[in-house]
């Protein structure tokens, strides 16, 4: 009995799941089309997975054992039965093969369960906690319909009460697994994070086995080009197609809500919900289904949408409220975290594109911000000729003068806030200190666009860099430094698909490097305990978290690190115009981030942004004083050990070590 | 019963304007709360049509500049804007330094519209404030400086807010086909859009082109800042400061002089800044 309704059972789950796929395809086609080398992908899939997708898994080792022995055990399960069951090949090896895989999902299953026993608040509830009984059904019920195959039991053992039972189990086990994965159910995941690996929007994220690491955090250029292309995401058709599907791949894990900084601070944006939101708005309905966190202040069932309608209303209510999308900080917290490596910053910034470019309604010192980019160069709407004043005595080389330089020093905005001016003078002091030969644009320098952008303006943000990219042309330099990580990122990452493409340093990572050449010395440190945070567009933009601890440490100083430091690094809500949009919510992050510093004991907390430096000193009451790198370094000066003095003509910089005088 | 209201067709005139510190061409300020309080009458006076009208020279920067009013139509809601015929803004292309008020007055007369409004000063050009003077005149139609809003129009008679000093307010009523001028009372402008500003048509049309004669008279030089009446608050308690604060600047003590030789008027002159203070 079982030999006739295993087959018809494996090969009708089967059938539905082929019909649900071609369903669900359907939807993500619904998107715009996107450029993608379909056969690569596809082959590029497993590294994908079982490289970077399980890199980022592994950090929770625990779940990533428990999806090891599922998930592996689940493929190799289908797999072989299918073959055994399904197409009658009952060998005893391939039994025992199946009996094996069996066995071992059901182990994976019931570590499913136990997580599910008291699930984190980050984990979504509803279908999501039927999973592990699911999982356990299907591997149970094919382990034991296994049996007789290898010979263990009879064929003919039990009753026909038994038999049903067995069949009934493995029906709800097939169920979830093969028609709920193409149906919406949990399993989704599996189909649907499969094709987005090897679809994904941002190939160049991944690693390869050439030992690169793979990063691509810059945002991707609209078309401005094309005058009749609507400009941004309004619906969720508007979205290209592998983005949709990249939603669909969510597994509502959670991790990116635990890691975003707005939803820790109350305001109303959760980047889990943000993602599933997308998945309802692609297929139409409502939010009411979504069983885990809401965006805090925001009841779920009050939102609905469809792939036409529009995501934000311009009165009332749709998909999501406009101050959920400006509630984020651009950080990439959540990027960094997604184990299904979905771009949430993308998409976030693509929908206040359409909200910027088509609605014109960027909410609070938005519209003005913007003004005084398009008017005068920089979001303060200060005068562009002053942006020199602060080095009014310091007589630094202009590249309009010098025409070439070793160093091109990026000022950035900073140039005119009074606090970061202070981290400037420090920088020219250090840098003269080891004899760099540099020079700066001056009044030539523009806002490199980064906040443009990410308040969606593209328009801007591409005039912007279009002209700076026109200016830096005019000159020769061996490289870019800049103190400011977020022109480091446009400069180095964004600029690139404009026509421009330079080499760029943050400051740390040159002070480092001009430390291992000797060309600096330090007084050792008298200070206090010493923290640091990491600036998000320094690390997880771009993957700097050694060289600002290299520097520290050559000055002396142990940290006291954080516990989120490095790639888990919280930001200081400076970021993505944040500030300027300055959605409301209980807390304030940079109060938050202060907190973690105070945690540490730490006296002084050392960072590497302007942004930071301004946010974090913002903050009242705070146990840490906060000091810009560029200036600890620029107090421990002191000469080079055997100094050049010694003989009398200079040699040329850099080909010169503290030993060789010897 | 309600008071029966209908739409009416608003004329906003709007100029290129002068980024104050970088000089360069932007939608001028109080042209476009011109245009705000234009969409905003949606509210009040549902039906209105806007139209947007320019005469100048026709360029790259000008036309950047222009379409920074068509981006407004975006804002506030589908009914504003959309609703209301901002996608186009009739230019009516002259050669530099060509008298813009008799071709406006004459694309004004030909199709005559209930409301005009325009900003009370240029901010390029000869920027007298006396455009919107020299159209009322030549028109025939009642002008009403410094308007705050629009309360409603009833019957071809609108009922306006004007702004004065220290923020006060008038209410007057006046009978249509009126020209209007706003300045900084009223409304801020809202956030122009990229995508509706880039997308409107221009409807350019050619108008005898009259030299401004008088701006040919003019020395046009780079403004400086015009010196402020110096505040000398001699107060001893906070009531007398704030008083003194919210106080308009008085010119009572000022003094004409006429028919003086050049020695004379510089004595009282000089005589004046030592009183104030200036000159010791
Ligand atoms: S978006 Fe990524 S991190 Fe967030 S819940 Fe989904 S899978 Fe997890
Ligand atoms: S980028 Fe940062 S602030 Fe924005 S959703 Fe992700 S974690 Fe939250």
């Amino acid at each position: 009995m079982l030999e006739i309704l295993l087959p018809i059972l494996i090969f009708a789950a089967l059938a539905l799941a082929a019909i649900g796929a071609w369903r669900r395809i359907r939807l993500w086609r619904q998107g715009r089309p996107a450029e993608v080398d379909l056969l690569r992908g596809l082959v590029a899939m497993p590294r994908r997975y079982l490289v970077d997708l399980h890199h980022v898994v592994a950090r929770d080792k625990a779940m990533s054992n428990t999806h090891v022995a599922t998930a592996g055990g689940f493929v190799a399960a289908a797999m072989l039965m299918i073959l055994v069951h399904g197409l009658g090949l009952a060998n005893p090896v391939l039994g025992g093969l199946l009996l094996a895989a069996s066995a071992l999902m059901f182990v994976g299953s019931l570590f499913v369960a136990r997580r599910r026993r008291n699930p984190p608040a980050r984990l979504s509830k509803g279908p999501w906690m039927r999973l592990p009984k699911s999982l356990m059904a299907f591997s149970l019920s094919v382990f034991l319909s296994t049996l007789p195959t290898v010979g263990v039991l009879p064929a003919d053992v039990g009753s026909w009460i038994l038999a049903l039972a067995l069949v009934a189990a493995l029906a709800w086990g097939l169920g979830e697994m093969f028609f709920g994965m193409t149906w919406g159910g949990p399993m989704k995941h599996a189909f649907a994070g499969a094709l987005h690996l090897a679809f994904h929007r941002r190939p160049e994220r991944f690693s390869d086995k050439q030992g690169g690491t793979g990063r691509s955090t810059g945002l991707k250029a609209l078309n401005l080009e094309d005058t009749s292309a609507p400009l941004g995401v309004e619906t969720p058709s508007d979205f290209t197609w592998n983005q949709l599907l990249g939603f669909d791949a969510c597994v509502q894990c959670g991790r990116c809500e635990a890691a975003c900084p707005a939803f820790a601070a109350g305001q109303p944006l959760n980047p889990k919900k943000l993602i599933q939101d997308m998945v309802v708005g692609m297929a139409g309905g409502s939010d009411a289904a979504y069983a885990g966190s809401p965006y805090p202040g925001k009841p779920v069932g009050e939102h609905a949408g469809e792939p036409h309608g529009p995501i934000v209303a311009r009165q009332g209510t749709a998909l999501v409220d406009a101050e959920t999308l400006w509630s984020c900080t651009t950080c990439r917290a959540c990027v960094e975290e997604c184990p299904m490596m979905i771009e949430h910053v993308d998409a976030i910034v693509d929908m206040r594109r359409f909200l910027t470019l088509e609605h014109g309604n960027t909410p609070n010192k938005g519209a003005e911000v913007l003004d005084n980019l398009i008017a005068t160069d920089n979001p303060g709407g200060f005068d562009p000729g002053s942006r020199l004043h602060w080095a009014a005595d310091l007589n630094l080389p202009l590249m309009a003068d010098v025409k070439q330089a070793d160093v091109l020093l990026w000022l950035g905005d900073g140039a005119f806030d009074m606090r970061n001016q202070r981290t400037l003078r420090a920088l020219v002091k250090v840098l003269r200190a080891a004899e760099v030969e540099f020079a700066v644009l001056g009044n030539e320098e523009r806002d490199s666009g980064d906040v443009a952008r990410r308040l969606g303006d593209e328009a801007t943000f591409q005039s912007l860099a279009g002209r700076n990219i026109a200016t830096l042309a005019k000159y020769r330099f061996q490289r870019i430094v800049t103190c400011d990580p977020h022109s480091f990122h446009v400069l180095g990452n964004e600029y690139g698909e404009l026509g421009g493409n330079y080499e760029v340093r943050h400051h740390t990572t040159f002070i480092a490097e001009l430390y291992d050449a000797d060309r600096l010395a330090f007084a050792p440190w008298k200070g206090g305990t010493v923290t640091y945070h990491d600036p998000c567009y320094l690390g997880r933009y771009n993957g700097e978290y050694e060289a600002p601890r290299r520097v520290l440490e050559a000055l002396g100083i142990q940290l006291n690190e954080m516990e989120r430091s490095g790639f888990r690094s919280r930001c200081c809500g400076g970021g993505g115009g944040a500030p300027i949009t300055d959605i409301p919510g209980e807390r304030r992050i940079p109060d938050m981030r202060m907190n973690d510093v105070k945690e540490t004991g730490a006296e002084l907390v050392a960072v590497g942004c302007p942004q930071c430096t301004a946010m974090l000193e913002g903050v009242v009451d705070a146990s840490a004083e906060v000091r810009d790198i560029a200036e600890l370094v620029a107090d421990a000066l002191v000469a080079r050990p055997i100094a050049d003095a010694a003989s009398p003509a200079r040699r040329p910089v850099g080909k010169t070590t503290a030993e060789e005088v010897f | 019963m309600r008071p029966e209201q209908q739409g009416i067709e608003v004329a906003v005139l709007v100029s290129v304007g002068r980024h104050p510190i970088t000089g360069r061409t932007r939608r001028a300020d109080q042209d476009a709360r011109g245009l705000e309080l234009a969409l905003g009458l949606e509210r009040q006076v549902p039906g209105s049509r806007v139209s947007l009208l320019h005469a100048g020279p026709r360029s790259e920067e000008s036309e950047a500049a222009l379409r920074g009013y068509l981006g407004m139509a975006a804002g506030a809601g589908m009914a504003a804007g959309a609703g209301m015929g901002l996608e186009t803004l009739t230019l009516l292309e002259q050669a530099e330094g060509s008298d813009a008020i008799p071709a406006l007055v004459e694309h004004l007369a030909a199709a005559p519209p209930q409301l005009v409004i325009t900003g009370a000063r240029a901010e390029r050009g000869e920027g007298s404030g006396l455009l919107p003077y020299a159209l009322a005149e030549r028109l025939g139609w009642p002008l009403v400086n410094g308007l705050a809003a629009v309360e409603k129009v009833e019957n071809g008679v609108a009922t306006l807010l004007q702004a004065l000093p220290r923020g006060q307010r008038r209410r007057l009523k006046v009978r249509l086909p009126a020209i209007v001028s706003v300045d900084a009372a009223a409304p801020a402008a809202r956030q122009s859009a990229f995508g509706p500003a880039r997308r409107a048509g221009l409807e350019v049309g050619r108008v005898a082109a009259e030299p401004d004669l008088a701006l040919a008279e003019w020395q046009l030089a780079p403004a400086r800042k015009r010196p402020k009446r110096l505040k000398i608050i001699k107060a001893a308690s906070a009531r007398d400061r704030f008083k003194a604060a919210a106080a308009k600047v008085e010119g009572g003590n000022g003094q004409v002089l006429e028919g003086v030789s050049a020695e004379q008027g510089a004595e009282a002159i000089f005589k004046l800044l030592k009183e104030e203070g200036i000159l010791r």
